[in-house]
């Protein structure tokens, strides 16, 4: 009898083995974008081609990393939308391919589109790109977290440090996109909101035309200080303009000697190649020896949503997004993506807690929120909207 | 009534005065006879590039050495006469003769190395390579590589059982506590800890493993048996955010009795009874404070304040931080003299 018994226990036992050895937990993650024709102003911030899925693709290899000792695989599936596919379709396939999880590089209307279809198949979503208030406010989403920062979290960070300078007069200037009133609108918020004066707006218009040609220099030298004269006192330019017309050429040609902020000079971020802080160099290292360029901001917030699945996953043991949407949305998330301090998501907009970086793309300046402004709760919750101001109903 | 009270006072106050006068006067004859009681501390300066060598008696710095960029980890061998401090920005870990001060050799630590830890014999080194996920095994007198154990992402807290047959690191951003056996130098278990895990050191006698999770902002107790987590400590302080409680280094007393968490920005180590694991008390030292050592007779603790450039003073017995004694620019690691 007892031979039976070791006999069968040994048969259960190699089962058991072979099982565990053969059949890891699979994880498939989509990553969805479309085409980045972004010209910029500055040659050598150009974004590249894997601008993004590069940041995604080194979280899939520290997730296998962890893996290896658990029993977990992590796979990326690259999705390039051209211009006019559409976003719903690219979802389904995604979906019949077996990611029921998706990294979202898309334009607002784009990303709505694809988390709406992805409904059906109990797809989870992360916004790795879109900095749109509105999808964390009345656009909000139950399947959509956001770890790109909002661009009210950008220009608050932006405020309390040029406050906490006592650079309270701001000359706020414009470009002609939605985008760039969007941001500017942001930054007024920002400004009622933590004390500075907007003493004038002014609006810079596109006129088309190439970001680069051989002696555009001379003329830009030229036509700054014009646009620029003749403003009532103000300590700091704060400047919106995210479709990189005509920030970067503000610097050191205002018509009065003032510092620039916002699109360019002093820029909040999520992330900058130069954060060497809290371990950052660790990551900075990893990331240029494996794709020989420099890591972005986007390629920090792909990175930072492949980690969040790896966290929950490693911890909940599942590859369920609702199993893993409740562990990211509850109080044992403690992310830690060398920002100095635990990450954790806001459960009344899905949106990630996190310290905006402060960069002239050489340094960091500072990191907000600043010290002197208080939260009850968080002090990450000075950043972007609040809970008692949300207009968010998860649903 | 209460004349009376306050003479019986006063008496009893010159009574202890007197005791202490002779106190002191047998303190300076010992002092004379053996000036060897006193212990030498060395203390890595992050940002100088130096060690500041503290005399734990007279509660100063008596001399800087000049070391290689970015000194971190740093351990003396079991004899005392070397030093070695891993310099990560020049790739190696240096020796450091305790007599004359000068840099003796070089051991061939890997890229970048930030903490490591010594066999109990002295014999062997285990250093923690972030930036290649391995723990490299180095025979410390052949100065020879003996080995690698590939590990989980940004490997960096490393302790070993007393006994030397286990050891321990953790993986920041895998967030786990490996279990390498020495001798077959591979992993044997896995342990799950909070994010960020930091430092790992085990009771004197091998009953207990405590991680710190600088980011999780906990320290879980395992069981080096079952090797599972048996308790998660946590901490709050009044009028602190959570956020900037970061346990980082964990020193534990010989008897079990009493651990010491360094909780980074939050300013304070924490105590903690060693049985119950309760936190008793929080003391308030200076900024950013990372990693601790007892002198050998466990009567003072000392604590690196990285952004006060100083080095606290705990009187282990009352609990009380009783000194600070200024060092070179962010003061990382700390070290003190067996002998």
């Amino acid at each position: 009898m007892s031979r039976f018994v070791v006999l069968v226990l040994a048969i259960l036992f190699e089962l058991t083995a072979a099982a565990q050895a053969e059949d890891p937990l699979e994880i498939k993650i989509g990553y969805l974008r479309r085409p980045q024709q972004q010209e910029t102003i500055s040659l050598v911030q150009m974004p590249s081609p894997d601008n993004g899925l590069a940041g995604a693709q080194m979280a899939v290899t520290d997730n296998n990393t962890t893996g290896r000792f658990l029993n977990q695989r992590y796979l990326l599936i690259d999705m390039h939308l051209k211009t006019g596919d559409d976003p719903a379709a690219a979802v389904h396939q995604l979906a019949n391919q077996g990611a029921s999880l998706i990294l979202a590089d898309l334009p607002a209307d784009d990303l709505l589109n694809a988390t709406d279809a992805g409904k059906a198949d109990r797809i989870l979503f992360f916004n790795v790109g879109a900095t749109d208030d509105r999808l964390r406010q009345k656009d909000c989403r139950d399947n959509l977290i956001h770890t790109a920062p909002s661009r009210a979290m950008l220009a608050d960070g932006l405020a309390q440090y040029l406050v906490w300078k006592k650079w309270v007069r701001w000359f706020l200037v414009v470009g002609s996109h939605e985008r760039d009133r969007l941001f500017a609108a942001a930054l007024t918020r920002a400004a009622n909101r933590f004390g500075a004066k907007i003493v004038q707006e002014r609006v810079f218009k596109d006129t088309g035309g190439a970001r680069h040609t051989d002696s555009g220099v001379v003329q830009i030298q030229q036509q700054v200080p014009v646009f620029t004269q003749g403003v009532p006192t103000y300590d700091v330019l704060v400047v919106a303009d995210e479709s990189e017309v005509f920030a970067n050429n503000l610097p050191y040609r205002t018509w009065d000697p003032r510092p620039v902020a916002g699109s360019a000079g002093l820029v909040p971020t999520s992330w900058d190649a130069s954060n060497n802080l809290w371990g950052g160099i660790q990551m900075q290292n990893r990331f240029t020896e494996q794709y020989k360029r420099l890591m972005t901001a986007l390629d920090m917030q792909a990175w930072t949503a492949v980690r969040m699945i790896g966290e929950a996953a490693s911890r909940q043991n599942s590859a369920d997004p609702s199993v893993l949407l409740d562990f990211l949305k509850g109080p044992r998330l403690a992310l830690g993506a060398f920002k100095g301090q635990k990450l954790t998501l806001r459960d009344w907009d899905l949106q990630l807690r996190q310290p905006i970086l402060l960069t002239d793309s050489r340094t960091i300046v500072s990191i907000s929120p600043q010290s002197g402004f208080l939260h009850q709760f968080s002090e990450l919750d000075t950043l972007g909207y609040d809970r008692p101001e949300t207009q968010c109903k998860l649903q | 009534m209460q004349t009376a009270m306050i003479g019986l006072k006063l008496f009893a106050e010159l009574a202890k005065s007197k005791q202490r006068v002779r106190v002191l006067t047998f303190g300076i004859v010992i002092g004379l006879v053996c000036p060897a009681s006193a212990f030498t501390a060395y203390v890595s300066n992050e940002k100088s590039n130096t060690i500041s060598v503290v005399d734990t008696d007279k509660m100063e710095t008596v001399r800087t050495i000049k070391v290689g960029q970015r000194p971190r980890g740093i351990e003396l061998t079991k004899d005392d006469k070397h030093c070695l401090v891993a310099v990560g920005d020049d790739d190696t870990i240096q020796v450091v003769d305790t007599k004359t001060g000068e840099v003796t050799a070089n051991l061939p630590s890997g890229p970048d190395p930030e903490l490591f830890t010594l066999s109990p014999n002295g014999a062997l080194l285990y250093v923690a390579n972030e930036n290649n996920n391995t723990v490299t095994v180095i025979d410390i007198e052949r100065r020879v590589v003996l080995g690698e154990v590939q590990v989980g992402v940004e490997p960096e807290g490393m302790g070993i059982s007393p006994d030397g047959k286990i050891l321990v690191n953790t993986s920041e951003t895998t967030n786990m506590a490996h279990f390498i056996d020495t001798d077959a130098r591979k992993i044997i278990a896995n342990v799950l800890v909070d994010s960020r895990p930091r430092f790992a050191a085990f009771k004197s006698d091998a009953s207990e493993l405590w991680v710190s999770s600088e980011v999780g902002g906990t320290v879980s107790v395992i069981d080096p048996i079952k090797r599972e987590v048996t308790k998660k400590i946590g901490f709050a302080i009044p009028g602190l955010r959570s956020e900037a409680i970061q346990p980082v280094g964990i020193s534990i007393k010989k008897d079990g009795k009493t651990g010491f968490v360094a909780l980074g920005p939050a300013n304070r180590v924490a105590v903690i009874d060693g049985t119950t694991h309760e936190v008793k008390k929080y003391l308030l030292v200076g900024q950013r404070v990372w990693h601790m050592s007892f002198t050998p007779d466990e009567k003072y603790l000392l604590t690196t304040n990285g952004l006060s450039n100083d080095v606290s003073v705990i009187d282990v017995a009352s609990l009380k931080v009783i000194k600070s004694i200024q060092v070179g620019e962010l003061p990382w690691g700390i070290t003190i003299t067996k002998h």
